[in-house]
């Protein structure tokens, strides 16, 4: 099943192709065979996962006979290999454009992950889309969204990656848009589109930069030269920073995240799947998978300062600050997600990569988990609302099963022990504090507290207080409360294979082998920082908790950005969200497209128009002509001078026409006689 | 006798018919002109029958006899109704189907 990994992403999108052509004439409208391919994509992966596991593990019982300890040994020197299957799509001289797969570990390990999620997701939709208007159209793009996923995924070279990208691109845009008859949805769709594109050109310009550098577009060769040092340093740090520019564009990096928040106008479950499995993360893993050309590219190894982690830094905290002035509870989520992100290529830049992949599994379970949560929460709470302040609050009483695993994914967002965020998030702290890189340990501390906090604003709004909306709100059906125990159950676990204070690491020893990786640092479980970062989390639940549950002890407090300056000024700046969509479409956007409007305008006016015009006046000066010419002239002066014609000669006849008989017979006799003369002169 | 002297009477009797046909105005006169062409044509029919010795040529003339009778019975029967009509059989008169 290892060398035919193609099946996987390959049946979503043969599922896409029969939806689109005959769903809307099946029972359930397509979903059934949305859920049958993703379904067995699944269990494909799981098998995929089960062969993978058996391999490691093998290779490590051999390695150990033979005195090697790890997989993580290079392959020439007995490593574990990954399983290559592709063939040539075209040639043009000397170089072939390839496509096949490269499974390895971190590919097993998305492929597991993308198809539960997207599994998921899919059941919880039947119910939650359920009468929609555009069903089927829904399935079938959910389906196309998941097989470009996990064809970027098991992409063996860069063209192929850039294939699953676009695709992943269009497919979140047009679910963004879903319900395009709202202005604010289809532009929503076309924000995230266009942002994310900015990214793209980055991303194109670096597959190109790295294709000249190592002469191929496959990934593992280009990573084998980047780690060998045949390509020059100057050529990695121009390509690294190019596929940079596309991470930030696609995993809503700062500072083009502004699209993520907005990309909410799409249905829940598609925002589920954007933010946990698809779109955002497919970023963060062309960071995993071209690991060796940023790790050299921005000298990751020296420690210090570098893009990379900067950005994820900035990231952590803009995103987290943001969340604390959301009403709408799938935003805070959104900013949520962009803050996670951070936390993920922040852990790319500080060589934490094992650390970055495992937070990336471990966040898209509860991230999945949280919205679904708030699907089902408006689903049944609030009257399709997602608005928290008015129309959410107390809802614990009347959804127990929503509530619970809510709060599950919260505390396992906000990296409480021993749910499974801890576990990754304090990996991540970890090897930045010993891999010298202390200043972004702190910015992940800041990062964990703020987590905490502003989760905790979110629940209590949600779950606790007052009802303050309409209706009666009841518990959810089945179809969407087992998808969020199921993710409830894996954001409980998944931290566990991994849990280095156990002793165990299993999900480095399976995940990490056969990927080209330059040596990094993997530092041991670190007992303190465990505790701070522990620590940190509860005091930014404690403080939010007492300022949101003690209310009315409050006082002073009460109304304080009302009625100071400052204060006020920060919040302002915080809601219209640092200012950054203003500079975007009022200074960039509107600088470029002004002078081009108004050179649009001058050529239409004068070169369209004239010439519009002037075809006009030209065609009436002919027509004219034609009319009197023509017409007038030639047409009527022929028929005119056919009936004159025809009247004269009438009239000359008329004499002819006598009415006389004898004048008739002199006429006959009179032929007679000339008749005979000519036949006699004849012979 | 010479055929030629018969040929010559019968040109003469025809010629005098055409005269009286275009140029008398009154209808009897030119039915009697009419009377007198075809006896001239009798005549040369009767007279190449004696020349040639051909039988054929009296039997037409007796045709044309026979024929020359019912058409006067007919044009004297329009002449008559012109008569009525126009209280005078000047032919002149009648041209109602001048154009």
């Amino acid at each position: 099943m290892l060398s035919n990994a193609w099946l996987i992403p390959l049946l979503p999108a043969a599922g896409f192709v029969v939806i689109l052509f005959v769903g809307k004439h099946l029972p359930r409208k397509g979903a059934e065979v949305a859920i049958t391919t993703v379904g067995a994509s699944f269990v494909l992966a799981c098998i995929v996962l089960v062969q993978w596991i058996q391999r490691v593990e093998d290779h490590d019982a051999h390695g150990a006979l033979r005195g090697f300890g790890r997989a993580l040994l290079p392959a020439s020197e007995g490593g574990l290999t990954a399983v290559d299957h592709s063939f040539t799509w075209w040639q043009n001289g000397a170089v072939k454009f390839a496509v096949g797969t490269h499974i390895d570990g971190l590919a097993v390990m998305m492929l597991f992950m993308v198809t539960l999620v997207s599994l998921l997701v899919h059941v919880y939709s039947t119910v939650y889309m359920e009468g929609d208007r555009r069903f089927t159209h829904y399935f079938a793009l959910l389906n196309l969204f998941t097989a470009s996923m996990l064809l970027l995924v098991v992409a063996d070279n860069t063209l192929e990656v850039l294939i699953g990208w676009e695709l992943v691109g269009f497919c979140s845009f047009a679910l963004i848009g879903h319900w395009w008859e709202e202005k604010p949805n289809s532009d929503a769709a076309v924000k995230a589109f266009l942002t994310t594109r900015v990214g793209d050109v980055g991303l194109m310009i670096g597959i190109i930069v790295l294709f000249f550098a190592a002469g191929s577009f496959d990934i593992a060769a280009i990573n084998a030269k980047a780690l060998n040092g045949d390509i020059s340093h100057t050529l990695l740090l121009v390509s690294a920073s190019c596929l940079l520019i596309g991470i930030i564009g696609k995993s809503g990096q700062f500072p083009l995240h502004t699209w993520l928040p907005d990309a909410m106008a799409g249905p829940t479950p598609v925002s589920a799947l954007i933010h946990a499995a698809t779109m955002v993360v497919a970023g963060v893993y062309l960071g995993a998978r071209l690991y060796p050309v940023f790790f050299r590219g921005f000298s990751i190894a020296n420690g210090g300062v570098n893009a990379m982690a900067l950005i994820g830094g900035i990231t952590i905290v803009i995103g987290a600050v943001l969340a604390f002035v959301q009403r709408d509870i799938k935003k805070v989520l959104a900013y949520s997600t962009i803050s996670q992100l951070g936390y993920m290529v922040m852990a790319l830049g500080v060589g934490a990569w094992v650390a970055a992949i495992f937070h990336l599994f471990t966040h898209a379970f509860f991230k999945a988990l949280l919205f679904l949560g708030a699907g089902s929460v408006s689903h049944s709470g609030s009257h399709h609302s997602f608005d928290m302040k008015s129309d959410m609050g107390g809802l614990r009483k009347y959804m127990p099963v929503t509530f619970v695993t809510f709060v599950i994914g919260s505390l396992a967002l906000a990296g409480i022990f021993p749910l499974a965020g801890f576990w990754s998030k304090d990996e991540i702290l970890v090897t930045a504090g010993t891999s010298g890189f202390t200043a972004f340990l702190v910015v992940g501390l800041v990062g964990a507290f703020l987590t905490a906090a502003y989760m905790t604003r979110c629940v209590y709004l949600t779950f606790f207080g007052e009802f303050r909306g309409h209706g009666e709100p009841h518990e959810s059906p089945r179809t969407l409360t087992v998808p969020l125990v199921v993710l409830a159950v894996m954001s409980v676990a998944a931290g566990f294979i991994n849990a280095e204070a156990f002793g165990v690491e299993k999900f480095r020893d399976w995940f990490e082998g056969a990927v080209s990786l330059p040596a990094l640092q993997h530092p041991a479980f670190d007992y303190p920082k465990a505790v701070i970062s522990v620590t940190v989390a509860v005091i930014g639940i404690g403080i939010a908790a007492y300022l949101w549950f003690q209310r009315e002890e409050l006082g002073p407090f009460r109304g304080f950005t009302q009625r100071n300056a400052l204060a006020r000024a920060g919040y302002r700046f915080l809601e219209n969200k640092y200012y950054l969509d203003d500079l975007y479409e009022k200074v960039i956007v509107y600088g470029i497209k002004a002078p081009i409007a108004r050179i649009s305008y001058w050529f239409d006016q004068h070169v369209i128009d004239g010439a519009v015009n002037g075809v006009g006046r030209g065609t009436a000066k002919v027509a004219r002509e034609t009319y009197e010419v023509v017409d007038q002239k030639v047409v009527d002066g022929a028929v005119n001078g056919l009936a004159e014609t025809t009247g004269e000669t009438g009239g000359l006849l008329r004499y002819v026409q006598s009415g006389r008989v004898q004048r008739y017979a002199l006429t006959l006799f009179a032929a007679v006689g000339v008749l005979s003369l000519a036949l006699w002169l004849v012979y | 006798m010479a055929l030629n002297q018969y040929l010559v009477l019968s040109a003469f009797l025809f010629c005098t018919g055409v005269y009286g046909v275009l140029a008398r105005r009154n209808g009897v006169l030119v039915l009697l002109s009419v009377e007198l062409m075809l006896n001239a044509v009798n005549i040369n029919l009767v007279a190449f029958a004696a020349f040639t010795k051909n039988i054929s040529g009296q039997v037409f003339a007796l045709f044309v006899i026979t024929i020359a009778a019912a058409e006067v019975g007919v044009g004297l029967a329009i002449v008559l109704l012109i008569y009525r009509n126009m209280r005078s059989p000047d032919l002149d008169r009648v041209d109602q189907l001048k154009g």
